[in-house]
């Protein structure tokens, strides 16, 4: 049998005082600023200090939490870093295609429809959304509440600027999500950005809010929620299903990421699948 | 000697292991990740296709693969295996006698909750262009499972892996190498070989066989 060597075990020891690091700087900075990533994902989190660790200039994390604790604008760089997701116009066509296909029929037997974007980050996928329903003629009886936990990342959500070079993949994106326009006619393209049309946040109402500490703010016919709840582990995705459970309109839709599930929540048996590849689901008790 | 000192001096014996030497892990592996990039299609085939329906340590796997790629992957490694290949979703529970694979677009990451194992995703920016990342995938197994993780590094034509079989080896766990030779594309395990002291070079056929050996002792040798 070979033994670990003294390495290694300090290794493992620097493994776990690790997860003590954390714990305590997230508890420092729940008690301190009231954002609360306690419950967040150990894996990404720990990637995401790290980065901000290595960009500070410093070596430990228990010289972030030293940092962040004295120092508000380190602790508004460490808040980018870990409400940024990095994502696309029209992510994932198809499920932009199935929300076509399967979900504006529906919307269409609604004279109002609620819908709120949680998590919305930099905005793409609300302008994709907005887009979507112009198209199918629903956007002037629908108003969306876009909501993120950062007011930095909001901000450039409302300006609705994104880089012109990444047009092209976007592009392809509408188009494989069924889109029946021209996409460059949705935007205007000025040195390295292009800006999308006012008139496509018109019906958007865009609102600081924390899906892991604030209460519900209004009952929804569609809630999305995409690519944000990978970043929480658990018994927070629990909490947070149980938020929109709570803001959710009988027969109301879900949309959640590629990849996300209900499955492991306690929520499951409230929702039927309408596309269970696209993670589309809808509310039934 | 402090009792600090007599803490951190637990372990008296450091042992180079040699790359000859017989790998007896004091614990055995609960988690093996693979990694691979150009050409890991073919690879990964001979790897899973001689693996036994009764092998019971879970995979984990990061393939470079084309952000539209589709379900057609997993489909087509179960045609291969008798074992069951899934494209991770999030927060699944790690289960034996499955083969998870980083969905495209996604960075997969393995997370402990208590004594069970769990599947996270992220979108966080690819890694060194990539999104899965092989550094993403075996950082987290070994801070997610310590000694007790197996790292396979596969034909690829970058570096991705090698840092993450740093941190693999660093918390004690086992690391194998492609013989470049076998690789179609020779980089990826090259840059493992060159940055880490790893457990065995083997080649691709050899390596399902030492899989199993190394995490079913009492069977390869009944």
């Amino acid at each position: 049998m070979a033994s670990r060597s003294v390495a290694q075990v300090e290794e493992q020891e620097k493994s776990d005082l690790e997860g003590i690091e954390v714990h305590l700087l997230t508890e420092g900075i729940y008690q301190h600023y009231g954002f609360d990533f306690r419950d967040y994902s150990m894996p990404s989190l720990r990637r995401r200090l790290w980065k901000r660790v290595y960009a500070e200039g410093l070596t430990t994390i228990s010289a972030l939490q030293d940092k962040v604790l004295h120092d508000s604008s380190s602790m508004e760089r460490l808040l980018l870093d870990l409400s940024i997701n990095v994502t696309a116009m029209f992510r994932d066509p198809t499920f932009y295609l199935a929300f076509r296909q399967k979900i504006v029929p529906l919307l269409r037997t609604y004279p109002f429809v609620r819908i709120w974007h949680a998590g919305c980050s930099t905005g793409e996928e609300v302008y994709s959304m907005a887009i979507l329903l112009q198209e199918e003629g629903l956007y002037d009886r629908c108003r969306i509440y876009a909501t993120d936990i950062n007011e930095a990342v909001l901000q450039r959500a409302k300006d609705g600027i994104f880089p012109l070079n990444t047009m092209q993949e976007n592009t392809a994106n509408y188009i494989a999500a069924g889109g029946n326009g021209t996409f460059s006619g949705y935007y205007t393209a000025r040195y390295d950005y292009a800006m999308f049309r006012p008139s496509l946040r018109e019906n958007v109402v865009f609102a600081q809010h924390n899906l892991v500490t604030d209460a519900s703010f209004n009952h929804f016919n569609v809630i999305f929620c995409r690519n944000v709840l990978i970043y929480f582990n658990n018994r927070l995705q629990d909490r947070v299903q149980e938020l929109f459970l709570n803001s959710m309109e009988m027969f109301g839709i879900l949309g959640l990421g590629k990849k996300e599930t209900i499955r492991y929540t306690n929520v499951f048996s409230n929702y039927e699948e309408i596309d269970a590849e696209e993670r589309l689901y809808r509310r039934i008790r | 000697m402090t009792v600090v000192e007599r803490r951190r001096n637990w372990s008296p014996v450091t042992e180079r292991r040699d790359r000859a030497a017989v790998i007896a892990p004091d614990r055995s592996p609960e988690l093996i990740v693979i990694g691979c990039s150009l050409g890991g299609m073919n690879a990964l085939q001979v790897i899973l296709s001689n693996l036994t329906h009764d092998f019971c340590v879970p995979i984990a796997v990061a393939q470079h693969r084309h952000k539209k790629s589709n379900e057609g992957l997993p489909a087509y490694f179960r045609r291969q295996t008798d074992l069951r290949v899934v494209d991770a979703e999030d927060k699944q529970w790690i289960q034996p006698g499955h083969v998870y694979l980083a969905p495209a677009d996604y960075h997969l990451l393995i997370e402990r909750n208590g004594l069970r194992g769990e599947l996270s995703l992220s979108v966080d920016e690819a890694v060194r262009y990539s999104r899965p990342s092989i550094d993403v995938l075996f950082e987290s197994a070994a801070d997610a499972y310590q000694e007790r993780v197996v790292a396979v590094v596969l034909t690829g034509a970058n570096d991705d892996g090698s840092r993450g079989a740093a941190r693999i080896k660093a918390r004690g766990g086992i690391v194998i190498a492609q013989e470049p030779e076998t690789a179609e594309a020779p980089a990826m395990p090259r840059a493992t070989i060159e940055a880490v002291q790893v457990d065995r070079i083997l080649r691709l056929e050899d390596i399902a066989p030492f899989l199993t050996e190394v995490c079913h002792p009492t069977v390869s040798r009944s």
